[in-house]
C-alpha cells in the first residue's frame, strides 16, 4: 500500500521522491503543464501546472508529493491564472497556428484550448526572432519557442550534446544553438536525437515532412488534451 | 592598447586555476581588459575549461556588464533609480549623448563610446551617478557631463581622470553599537575561540540576530543548521550583492569596516566548520575590490586567515572575492550560488535550501554583510547584550541609508524599532509625502503613517529609506520600480519573465495619457498573477510598488485614466507616420483623428 | 464569408437579426447594430476608421477569426520596418514600374504594424480559428441571441 495525496479530491499514489505532477502523470491524471516530461528532471519554469497545497501556489513538477497532502488544481481561479500564463506566452512570441505544421500536435496550442482561450488578451510584442534553416535535416523557428528548455535538457542529459542552451535575459531569454556560427549545421546535432524530438511546439521540426498527417487527424485534435494520457509520448513519436 | 583576447583568456584562466566554476570571473576579467568577450577569447575558454560554447554565451549574456559584441571603448552607464532621476540624471544623460553625437543605447559609428542606463549603482547619497567601464562617478553635473565628453573624445583613459570624480563619501550620520564600535582586527575571534564553538553559537541564537538582507532569517539557526546538515565540506557566503534600488550601506559597511565583516565571515567559519568563504561584491562595486583584497591580505599576515588562525591547529578558513556584472537576481541566495558557480544567475527550485544543499551541492550559509558584521558585537559582547539592543522581534540595530528630498542623505544606525518619523527628523527631510522602506520589494509609508516602526514586526527593511516630498508624484516612483524589475527579471519562468514587462507596458499606457478603466483592473489583474504564480521572490515583489501606491496613492492612477473606454496603448496617428513619410503625403485620410474628436 | 459556412442554419438566423453593413447587403454605412462581427486584422487607416465605427455603432463586437485575433498572416510582417517592407516592395523589387510608392490619397496608408482588433478598440468577444469553424460562429451568435454569459464550448476552440 503506497502513500496517496489529493488531488481535486481524487487519490494519486506516489512513490518517495516523486513530486506531485510526475505521480499525476503517472497515474493519468491531468494537471496543465508545458516546460515538464515525464522522461526529464522537472525544472519548473513554465508554471502552468500550479497548483494549490495547503494554501500556497507552487508548481506541481517540482513540488513534492507529500502523504495526505490536499491539492487542488482544476478550479476556475487557478484555470484563470493558468490561461493567463499561457496567453503571456502567446504574445511573447510570434504564433501563427494557421501556417505551423505543429498545429494540433502542439502542447501550447492544444493546453489553450483546453483553458478556453479565444484570444491572446495581451498586446502582441511582435519580436524579431530567427529562423535557421542551415541543417539539412532540420528546421528551427525560434518565433514558436515557449523557453521551456526541454531541448536543452534532453540534448545534456540523453544525447550527451549540450546543443541547445538559454541565453539572454529577461524578456530577451532566447534559445541558442551550441556551435561557434551559432547555426544548426555547424552543430554536432543529427536528426534522431532525442533533443530534436521533445519539443511541446514547433520550434524543432523535420524537414520534408510537412503535413504528413492532415491537419484534423492530429493528436488533440481527435482528443483534448486533458484526455490524452501520455501526450509527451505521442506528439514525440509523430 | 588592446591586449590579445586569446592572451587576456589564458591569464584570467590560470589566475583562477582554470576552475570551471570560476567562469564568470573568467569572463569579467576577460571583459575588462578586452572591453568585450571576443569570438577568439570564447575559443580559448571552451578548449582550455571544456565547457560548451552555449554555456560559455549562455553566462556572458545573462549579465548586463558582460558584451559578446563590440561596446565602445568607453561605456557609459547613467544609474537610474528613482533618486538619480529626481536629481536630474535624465537631463545629464540627454546632455552627454548630444554632446557626443550619440543616440542612447548605441555604440558610436567609431566605436569610441556608448551611453546607456543601468539599474541603481547604490550611490544614492552621491548621486546622480554613472559607472564607466565598471567604475562609479559620483555627483554628476552639467560641467562634470562636458568635462567627461572631453575626455572621452581625446581618448584619456579613463585610469588618468581627476581622481576627485572617483570620490565616494561614506556620509555617516548616525552611529550606534556597530558603527561607533572601533575594530581591533582578531578581538571578536578571540573571545569567541575563548569561549568555544559551541559556546559562540549558543550566544548567536541568545542574540535573536536576525538576516539584515530583508528576509530576517536568525542568523544562529543559520549557522547551527549548516553546521549539522552532512557534507564533505562547507561554505560561506558574504552577501555583497546590494542590488536592492536605495541600498548601499553594505558599500559603507566594506569600505569602513572590512575588517569587521571579514571577522564575522571568521566567526561563522569557526560555527559550522566552513574552510571557504567568499564575498559576493555586486559589479558596481568593483572599485571596492583593491581594498577588500588589502584587507584580506593584511589578516593572512595576522594570521586571521588561512591556516591554523590564531595558532589554532585544523581551524583553516580563507575568503576569495566574487565579483557580480550586473544582475540584481543574483541577490537571492540560490541564484546567488548558481552564478558564484560560474553559471547564469537563475534561482533554483527550493527546498532544499543552500543551508544543507548550497554551493557545489554543500552545506552553505549566506548571510548579509551586516549580518556577518553584527555577529561580530555578538561574540565580543554576549547574546543578552546584543538581544537587549532594539526591540522583542528584532534585536540589535539596523543601518539605513537615506537617499530623496532630505538635507543629510546617507547612512543612519538606529536600534531597531525607530520610528520613520524620527528618521526624517534626522536626515533633514521637509513636507514629505511618502518613504519607500526597503527599495522596490518594500512598502510605501505615506505621511499618515510616519508612527510605523522600523523592524521585523511592523516595517522590515534592508536598509533603503527613500524619502518622498510633497512635489513627487507617486505614480511616477512605481512606474520606476516596475521598470526596475523588468530589466532585472532572470527570464526563467513565464510570469515574471512576460508579466513585468507586460506590466511597465500597462504602466507606461497610464503615463502616455492612453489609460482607461480598463487598464487600472489589467494592472491589478497581472499584480495577482505575479503575486502567486512566480518562480522568485523577483516576481512575488515585482508588483510591490504598484500594490502599495494603489492602496496609498489611488488618485495618483485614477488621474491618468484620462479616458472611459479602452484606447490603445499606441498613438494611432503616429503608427501612421513612417507611411506618411515614405509617401509624402499628409492629406486628411492620411491621418487618424483621435477617437474625442470624431 | 465564414459565416456562410453554417449553411441552412443562415435561414434561421434570418428569422431572428436583420442584416445591416455586410457582404451579403453591401451597404457601406454601418448603422445602430446590437452586434459587430469583424474579420481582418488592421493593416491601414481605413481598417481604423472602419473598426473604430463598428465599436460606435454596435452594443457587442465580436472578433473573428486568426487576423482579427492576433494579427494573423498579415502581421508577420511586424519584425521588419515598414520603411523597409516599402522600400523592398515598390524600389528594390524588379518589375516595380516607377520606383515610386504609391501616394494617391485615395489610397489607405499602412500602419507601422499590423495589430489584431483587441489592441484598439475593447471586442466582446472572440472566435478563433484559420476560418473558424461554422459551430463556432453558430454557436456564437445562438449564444448571443439566448443571451449566453460563455458563448463559446472549450471544444469548438481551435486556432488553425
Amino acid at each position: 500500500m503506497s502513500a496517496t495525496f489529493l488531488l481535486d479530491g481524487r487519490a494519486i499514489p506516489f512513490s518517495e521522491g516523486q513530486t506531485i505532477l510526475q505521480a499525476a502523470v503517472a497515474a493519468g491524471a491531468y494537471i496543465p503543464h508545458l516546460c515538464f516530461h515525464p522522461d526529464f528532471k522537472p525544472h519548473g519554469s513554465c508554471k502552468v501546472c500550479t497548483v494549490k497545497v495547503g494554501g500556497r501556489q507552487s508548481a506541481s513538477c517540482t513540488t513534492a508529493a507529500a502523504a495526505g497532502a490536499v491539492v487542488e488544481s482544476d478550479t476556475p481561479a487557478i484555470n484563470a491564472e493558468r490561461l493567463a500564463l499561457v496567453q503571456m506566452l502567446f504574445v511573447e512570441g510570434n504564433h501563427f497556428c494557421p501556417s505551423c505544421e505543429k498545429s494540433g500536435d502542439c502542447k501550447l496550442q492544444a493546453t489553450a484550448c483546453d483553458l478556453g482561450m479565444v484570444s491572446p488578451h495581451f498586446d502582441h510584442f511582435f519580436p524579431d526572432r530567427p529562423v535557421d534553416a542551415s541543417h539539412p535535416d532540420l528546421l528551427l523557428d525560434f518565433n514558436r519557442c515557449i523557453l521551456c528548455s526541454l531541448c536543452v535538457r534532453a540534448s545534456r542529459d540523453v544525447d550527451g550534446k549540450n546543443a541547445f542552451a538559454l541565453a539572454g535575459r529577461g524578456l530577451r531569454t532566447r534559445l541558442i544553438v551550441n556551435s561557434r556560427t551559432g547555426r544548426l549545421v555547424d552543430s554536432d546535432v543529427s536528426a534522431g536525437d532525442r533533443a530534436v524530438h521533445v519539443c511541446p511546439v514547433g520550434v524543432i521540426l523535420p524537414k520534408r515532412r510537412g503535413f504528413s498527417v492532415p491537419l484534423g487527424r492530429r493528436v488533440f485534435d481527435l482528443k483534448p488534451i486533458s484526455a490524452v494520457a501520455d501526450a509527451s509520448a505521442q506528439i514525440e513519436e509523430r | 592598447m588592446t591586449p590579445d583576447p586569446a592572451e587576456a583568456a589564458a591569464t584570467a584562466m590560470a589566475r583562477h586555476r582554470h576552475d570551471p566554476h570560476e567562469l564568470l570571473q573568467v569572463l569579467r576579467e576577460v571583459q575588462e581588459s578586452c572591453g568585450w568577450i571576443t569570438p577568439e577569447a570564447i575559443d580559448c575558454i571552451q578548449a582550455r575549461l571544456g565547457l560548451p560554447r552555449s554555456k560559455i554565451l549562455g553566462v556572458a549574456t545573462f549579465y548586463s556588464f558582460l558584451h559578446i559584441n563590440p561596446c565602445g571603448r568607453y561605456r557609459i552607464l547613467f544609474s537610474d533609480n528613482i533618486t538619480d532621476r529626481m536629481l536630474g540624471n535624465q537631463v545629464l544623460l540627454d546632455r552627454m549623448c548630444r554632446n557626443l553625437w550619440i543616440e542612447r543605447g548605441k555604440v558610436s559609428e567609431d566605436g569610441l563610446v556608448s551611453v546607456d542606463s543601468t539599474s541603481c549603482t547604490g550611490l544614492c547619497d552621491q548621486g546622480p551617478a554613472i559607472l564607466v567601464n565598471g567604475i562609479a562617478i559620483t555627483r554628476l553635473s552639467e560641467a562634470r557631463v562636458d568635462e567627461i565628453c572631453d575626455l572621452v573624445r581625446e581618448q584619456i583613459p579613463v585610469g588618468d581622470w581627476p581622481a576627485e570624480f572617483f570620490r565616494v563619501d561614506e556620509n555617516i550620520h548616525r552611529r550606534d553599537v556597530l558603527l561607533g564600535t572601533p575594530w581591533l582586527p582578531g578581538a571578536a575571534l578571540q573571545a569567541a575561540m575563548a569561549r568555544g564553538t559551541e559556546a559562540l553559537i549558543g550566544e548567536m541564537k541568545a542574540s535573536r540576530l536576525r538576516g539584515r538582507g530583508g528576509a530576517g532569517f536568525p542568523a544562529g539557526l543559520k549557522w547551527q543548521a549548516c553546521r549539522d546538515a552532512p557534507g564533505k565540506a562547507r561554505y560561506l557566503v558574504c552577501n555583497a550583492d546590494e542590488g536592492e534600488p536605495g541600498n548601499f550601506k553594505d558599500r559603507v559597511l566594506l569600505a569602513t569596516a572590512a575588517d569587521a565583516v571579514i571577522e564575522g565571515m571568521t566567526l561563522g567559519a569557526l560555527a559550522t566548520g566552513a574552510w571557504r568563504g567568499f564575498i559576493y561584491l555586486r559589479g558596481e562595486y568593483r572599485f571596492l575590490l583593491g581594498h577588500l583584497e588589502g584587507v584580506l591580505e593584511r589578516r593572512r599576515a595576522a594570521g586571521l586567515l588561512g591556516e591554523s588562525i590564531l595558532g589554532r591547529e585544523g581551524f583553516d578558513f580563507d575568503v576569495a572575492i566574487h565579483v557580480g556584472a550586473g544582475a540584481y537576481v543574483c541577490g537571492e541566495e540560490s541564484a546567488l550560488i548558481e552564478s558564484l558557480e560560474g553559471k547564469r544567475g537563475t534561482p533554483r527550485n527550493r527546498p532544499p535550501y543552500p543551508v544543507t544543499h548550497g554551493y557545489l551541492g554543500q552545506p552553505t550559509v549566506v548571510n548579509n554583510v551586516e549580518t556577518f558584521a553584527s555577529s561580530c558585537l555578538v561574540a565580543l559582547k554576549g547574546g543578552a547584550w546584543y538581544a537587549d539592543i532594539g526591540t522583542r522581534e528584532s534585536s540589535g540595530t539596523k543601518l539605513l541609508c537615506v537617499s530623496g528630498d532630505c538635507a543629510r542623505p546617507g547612512i543612519y544606525e538606529y536600534p531597531f524599532g525607530v520610528e520613520v518619523r524620527q528618521v526624517l527628523e534626522d536626515c533633514g527631510a521637509r513636507k514629505t509625502k511618502a518613504v519607500q522602506v526597503s527599495g522596490p520589494s518594500g512598502a510605501c509609508v505615506p505621511a499618515a503613517e510616519f508612527g510605523r516602526r522600523i523592524g521585523f514586526e511592523d516595517l522590515p527593511t534592508a536598509g533603503a529609506l527613500m524619502v518622498f516630498d510633497e512635489s513627487r508624484d507617486m505614480f511616477q516612483v512605481a512606474r520606476n520600480f516596475v521598470h526596475f524589475f523588468a530589466h532585472e527579471s532572470c527570464g526563467f519562468c513565464t510570469p515574471c519573465r512576460v508579466g513585468t514587462s507586460l506590466l511597465t507596458q500597462m504602466m507606461d499606457k497610464l503615463a502616455n495619457g492612453h489609460g482607461s478603466p480598463y487598464d487600472f483592473a489589467e494592472i491589478e489583474k497581472m499584480n495577482l498573477i505575479l503575486q502567486s504564480m512566480s518562480h522568485c521572490g523577483l516576481g512575488h515583489s515585482a508588483c510591490n510598488p504598484v500594490l502599495t501606491t494603489i492602496a496609498k496613492f489611488r488618485p495618483a492612477y485614477l488621474r491618468r485614466l484620462a479616458h472611459e473606454e479602452f484606447e490603445p496603448a499606441f498613438d494611432l496617428d503616429r503608427a501612421l507616420g513612417a507611411a506618411r513619410q515614405m509617401t509624402g503625403r499628409d492629406d486628411p485620410a492620411a491621418h487618424v483623428l483621435p477617437e474625442e474628436a470624431t | 464569408m465564414s459565416i456562410l459556412d453554417i449553411d441552412e442554419r443562415l435561414f434561421t438566423l434570418l428569422d431572428k437579426v436583420e442584416f445591416d453593413r455586410s457582404p451579403i447587403t453591401d451597404i457601406k454605412e454601418v448603422g445602430e447594430c446590437d452586434v459587430g462581427i469583424i474579420e481582418g486584422g488592421l493593416c491601414n487607416a481605413e481598417n481604423v476608421e472602419v473598426l473604430r465605427e463598428f465599436r460606435r455603432r454596435c452594443k457587442v463586437l465580436v472578433a473573428l477569426g486568426a487576423c482579427a485575433i492576433n494579427g494573423g498572416l498579415p502581421a508577420q510582417r511586424n519584425h521588419l520596418s515598414l520603411p523597409l517592407l516599402l522600400q523592398e516592395v515598390y524600389r528594390s523589387e524588379p518589375g516595380a514600374e516607377y520606383g515610386l510608392i504609391p501616394n494617391d490619397p485615395e489610397l489607405p496608408l499602412p500602419l507601422n504594424k499590423v495589430h489584431p482588433l483587441h489592441e484598439v478598440v475593447r471586442i466582446d468577444h472572440f472566435i478563433p480559428g484559420c476560418p473558424p469553424s461554422a459551430d463556432a460562429i453558430w454557436q456564437v451568435l445562438t449564444g448571443l441571441l439566448e443571451g449566453r454569459e460563455h458563448p463559446l464550448d472549450h471544444s469548438l476552440i481551435h486556432f488553425d
